[in-house]
Formats: C-alpha cells, structure tokens, sequence
C-alpha cells in the first residue's frame, strides 16, 4: 500500500496548524495509521521529510507512545481496561474472559482480521468499572458475559454503539479523528452517562446549588509566592520553586 | 450556609446536547466573554488571584499566580496550554466535563489566553477517548464560526487561536514538561526545571499549563465574582471541585461540592458502600495519592486536612476499596502501571519501578522472601526525591502507605497467594449476580 495524494496533502495540512511544524508529528503518525492500517516505513519517511526530520527521530516518537501500532490492525481495536480499580471490578476477569474467547493474546488480532484485542490502562472512567473500549469509544459496566456477545456483534458486522459515545465505526476511522478530521457523528450519544450525573442529580432533588453569595471574603488567598508554595501540596513544587528564588550561585 | 453540593461546571451536564453552542449559550455561557475581554488582563489575573483558585490538576499551586509569573516584558509570543492528558488512576472528571460541556473550557481558554497575553492555545487531550475529542473539536469549530475564536473577537480587537491536538498514550505526557515535549512533536519526556514554563516552555517561549478543570471555572469567577467562588470551600482551599467516586460505593459518579467535604459525606450521599461492603482502603487523588483507610472518613477534603492525614488531595479520585479487596495485588497492579508508563529518562524511576515490580509480584503469588518488605521500603526511598519528575514519587506512595497500615498482608505474601486471601470475584461489580 502507499499513501494517496490526498493523505500526503492531509499530512501537510496538519504541519500547517501549528507554530512550529514538527508539532504536528502526533497528529500525523495518526493520520498514517488511519491511511495505512499501522505506522508504516514509508508512513515514517513521509513525516520525516515533511518536518525536515531524520526517519530515526520519528520513529524514535513512533515507538515512544502506545497508540501507535507497528503491526497491521484489525478492524476493531478492543480495549479492556486491567489498572488496578477496573481490574478489581472485574476487569481482569472480562480480559481473560475474552482472551479465551477471541483465541487470542495481549496485542494480539483474531485470524478473520476483526479484532485486535488490548489490555489498557486506567482511561478516566473509573465510575463505569469495569471499563473497555473499542476504538476508543467508552463501553461501561462491562461484564464477561456482555464483553462477549460485545466481540461477538463486532465480529458479525453488527451495528454497535458506545455507552456514551456514537456507532462503532472502525478502528482506522476513528484514528482520523483523533489526527484532526471530523467525521459527523459528534451529536451522537448523550450528553452524559448516568454516573456522571450522579452529584447533580441528587444536588437537583435537594434543590442545592452553587448560587449562595456568602460575606466570607478572600482570607487566607496566598499573596506571594512563598506563601503559595506553603500551601500548595507537593514537596517538589516547593523546592523547585525555592531554587527557582535563589540566586545563581 | 453553603449547600453540600454545587453544581457549577457539571450544571448542565443532563441538559439535552449541552456541548452545542446554542444550548451553551441558553445557560448564560460566553454572556461575560466580551466585558472580560474589554477589561484589563492585570484585572483578570487579579480575579482569579483573589478568588482563591488553586490547580485541580492535582499539585493545587494558585492559578492566579501562575498566571502572573509570565513575563509580561518578554517580545517572545505566550502559550496557554491545557492539560486535558487526564491518566491518573482514578481520575475521571474532566473527560465526562469535556464531553458534556466543551463550551465551558473553550471560553475558559478565551479568558485565560487573554489574561496572560497568549493569541494561541492548546488543548492537549489524551488520545483514547474518541468521543471527547470529537465534541472538542466541534465546539472548537463553532467557536470560530461565531466569532469567539480567531481574529478580533467579538470586536474587542483581542485575537486567540486554539488547537485542540490529541495525544497517543503516554501516562508520562500528563507532566507538565513532559506535555510540552509531546506537545513538539518529541517523546513526552519531562524536562529540567528552572527554567520553567512561565519563562521558558513551549517552544522555549513563556507558557502556562494549567488543568481542565482550572480552566473551566475561569468563567464561572469572571461571570459571579471572585467573592463568590471564596466563599466556597475551606480557608485556604476555595471554591468548589468535583470529587470522583469510583469502586465499592453504592452510587459510583462525578460529585461537585465545595472542597472541605468528606467521604463519609460523599458516600452517605450515595447510599453508602455497595451492599455488605466494609470500607478498606481508599486513594484522595489518584493512586500516586498515599492510600488513606476508615479512619481518615472525617477528613476534610481540602488541600491541607489530606496533608495532614499524610496524603495529598491530588485530583480528588477517590478509589473506595472493599474487605474483599487485596491490598498486595492492588499495589502490585499500580506499580506494573507506574513500570509501564516510566519514560526511561531516569534511572530511580526506569530501574526501581521495575524492581518494585519484581519483589510485588512474588509476595502476591504468596512466594515472597525473607527482608521482601524492608527491600521494598528501601527502593522507595531511593526513589523518592530522587527521580527525574513526579511519576517515580508518584510509585513509591501506594506501596509505602500500604506497607504502612496492612503491613499484615504483605507478610502473608511470604506463603500465602493474594488470591487466596482475597478471591478476587468476590471484589467484582458482577460478583451478586454470579452468586445468584
């Protein structure tokens, strides 16, 4: 396979939104994967002399973060979230739940090509435990049983969608919006999942609200900067900011 | 009197597609935009100065203060970038805020852009939640159409560009150095500090990172004062935040109140602990927070009393365990993670995180060795203080204050397997349903 015109133009499309060029390598490594299924040789090259870079820097990025997959994908990237609150929720249990399942391992795509399977980490949902995802689309409150007939529909061609988010499309898909393309279904799904609503509806049948102007006053707001960093809580922003204040020796 | 919780950033979150503009718009939103935008940046700073607003992405420095650290004199262009990388086990606040209501960052930023003298920001969101970036990037679209975003806004003659950019999976890129990096294209890799940011950050020009949630209540201060917003909260800790309950908990979900509530609060608000559950153990703000137990239920959720209780507030994650939960595999879990995302820069971090890793995993297999603990104890303190940036000290918390009040089971994991102890499928959320 080689990149299309129109991806090559896409990918300076994405240099051009930024200040300095090779801000864009993010972007674009995701773009290559959306075109081409995985970050590919000519995908690295293609940046390279797109940012004025050596194809070692880039892949040096490349390998750095775990988005980015050096191997062909299947169609769907199926994510189950295995850091330590989704594990004990039962995280652990779906994963190897499905590894059985799918016949297949961490990393690992099921020989139709349909799914590649993962285990993730934490992916700030942790009030839907247990957690997955696929193509990086929330599936909450997930259980063996329901992981399973999850796979088994995506496997099918069935129509599936996220919890809280739009219709599963596909993984390459969705790597096209996570690079910086729209692709329309943004007014799927609802505005929030009904754990996230979980403090504002029982502020609401209590009839609480933010809206009780007090006399109170600012005492005890920080005025300088020692003042500050007493009050702040990690001892490192302390003696970052204490040698930050003395003069060069 | 206060009410116990305060909706503010999470108001309009069952609003029907709250994340347009329209109906952003409809809840008053961009409605202060253009007199801040007419009024002074010193002013601005001043605001949310005397508002009292700390960081919420976990170290809780003065935002205000921040702000007025960047070099006003300097010619070089200013950057206000967002940490939106949200990755702390635990954490789960700003993704549902995003999604429901990208608006309110969004107009945050413009505030916040202005206030410091930066005409381009950055929301650096984390890459594995399509969804989210998919609402960021249209209200970032619909801002420009309706003039909110861009050349002379509104026509106050004040100019702010955004980038929403997505990230690709690195833990690490939630640093603020490290975000920058990732940020130029480069391995998210923290950097040295002086300089920082403020002087010198991205692209080597003045920048200021703050969090989501920071950003967010830019408006809100703006919009009904900073009297207000320090009216809120503790002495020393104002305004309000949303706690994130997650686990055990009869009513798992997003909380917004005044800082200063407590769990036992929080929970009771829920209906308690799921049924038959026993509070064990539990983490104030994500799992580089100390592990805090049953005894610290009164704490008051503020900067200073989780200090003083021997942990940090951190991002508010509250992570409620169960008696059925093994301290030992949890730890264990949280350092396998903390090996994972270490970006290698440093040797405390890249080699004791894999270490730790090592000894955690045979006393959870019950095949633990004679001196296991001490072993432990001692590579967290030559880590702690010794790494290269947050993430290595981050590691050494769960595992010293585990050690600290269930020294028991970490002594049981001399012979005896954590699943043994502790059957893991009674901790699942299926677990009921399994028993039936």
């Amino acid at each position: 396979m080689s990149l299309s015109e129109t991806t090559i133009a896409e990918l300076h499309e994405l240099a051009a939104r930024y200040p300095q060029k090779r801000s864009a390598l993010l972007p674009m490594l995701h773009l290559v994967q959306s075109a081409e299924g995985s970050v590919t040789t000519e995908g690295i090259e293609r940046c390279a002399e797109i940012l004025d870079l050596s194809t070692a820097q880039v892949s040096g990025v490349a390998t750095f973060y775990t988005m980015y997959k050096r191997r062909t994908m299947g169609e769907h990237h199926v994510g189950v979230c295995t850091n330590t609150l989704c594990a004990v929720m039962g995280g652990d249990e779906i994963f190897s739940c499905l590894k059985d399942h799918l016949g297949v391992g961490n990393d690992e795509t099921t020989e139709d090509g349909k799914i590649t399977l993962e285990h993730i980490e934490c992916n700030a949902a942790c009030d839907y435990a247990p957690v997955m995802t696929v193509n990086w689309e929330f599936f909450d409150n997930q259980t063996p049983q329901s992981a399973v007939e999850l796979v088994d529909k995506l496997r099918a061609g069935e129509t599936v969608q996220s919890t809280r988010g739009a219709t599963i499309t596909s993984w390459r898909e969705a790597e096209r919006v996570i690079a910086g393309f729209e692709d329309g279904l943004v007014d799927e799904g609802p505005t929030a999942g009904p754990a996230s609503l979980a403090g504002l509806e029982i502020a609401n049948a209590n009839g609480w609200t933010a809206a009780a102007p007090s006399a109170k006053g600012a005492a005890g707001v920080a005025d300088t900067k020692i003042e500050a960093v007493e009050q702040a809580d990690t001892r490192r922003a302390e003696s970052e900011t204490i040698d930050e204040e003395k003069p060069d020796d | 009197m206060t009410d116990t919780l305060t909706p503010v950033l999470t108001d309009d979150w069952a609003d029907d597609r709250a994340w347009t503009l329209e109906n952003y718009r409809r809840r008053g939103g961009y409605s202060v935009l253009e007199t801040a935008l007419r009024s002074k940046p010193a002013d601005l700073i001043e605001q949310v100065k005397d508002s009292g607003l700390r960081g919420r992405g976990g170290a809780g420095f003065p935002t205000g203060m921040k702000w007025s650290f960047i070099p006003q004199d300097n010619p070089k262009p200013k950057y206000l970038v967002v940490n939106a990388d949200e990755s702390e086990p635990g954490t789960c606040k700003d993704i549902p805020l995003m999604m429901a209501s990208p608006h309110k960052l969004i107009e945050g930023v413009i505030i916040s852009s202005y206030a410091i003298g930066a005409k381009q920001a950055f929301i650096y969101v984390r890459g594995e939640v399509l969804h989210v970036i998919r609402r960021l990037r249209a209200a970032c679209r619909e801002a420009y159409e309706a003039g909110l975003l861009g050349q002379d806004i509104l026509g106050t003659g004040v100019d702010v560009d955004l980038v929403i950019h997505a990230g690709a999976g690195a833990y690490i890129c939630g640093e603020e150095t490290a975000l920058l990096d990732s940020l130029e294209g480069l391995r998210g890799q923290p950097r040295l500090r002086p300089p920082f940011p403020a002087v010198e950050g991205l692209y080597a020009c003045p920048t200021v990172i703050n969090n989501v949630e920071s950003i967010a209540s830019v408006p809100s201060i703006i919009r009904e004062g900073k009297d207000w917003f320090a009216s809120l909260g503790t002495e020393k800790s104002k305004g309000y935040v949303i706690y994130s309950l997650s686990g055990h908990v009869a009513k798992p979900g997003q909380y917004e109140a005044p800082l200063g509530i407590t769990l036992r609060e929080l929970i009771d608000l829920g209906g308690g602990m799921r049924e038959g559950s026993e509070l064990k153990f539990w983490t104030p703000g994500g799992s580089s927070t100390p592990l805090l137990t049953a005894e610290h239920l009164d704490v008051p959720l503020d900067y200073e009393a989780v200090g003083e209780a021997g942990s940090m507030l951190g991002t508010r994650a509250l992570q409620i365990f169960d008696q059925t939960t093994s301290v030992v595999r949890c730890v264990l879990r949280w350092t396998e993670f903390y090996k994972h995302e270490s970006c290698g820069k440093c040797t405390p971090c890249r080699e004791g995180t894999f270490w730790l890793a090592q000894i955690l995993t045979r006393l959870n297999d019950g095949e633990g060795q004679e001196g296991d603990i001490e072993l432990l104890l001692d590579l967290c303190d030559n880590i702690l203080g010794r790494a290269f940036c947050a993430l290595g000290d981050g590691a050494t918390s769960p595992i010293t204050s585990a050690i600290e009040y269930f020294r028991d089971e970490f002594e049981a994991g001399m012979h005896t397997p954590s699943a043994e102890l502790f059957p893991p499928a009674a901790s699942t959320l299926f677990a009921k349903e399994a028993a039936v």
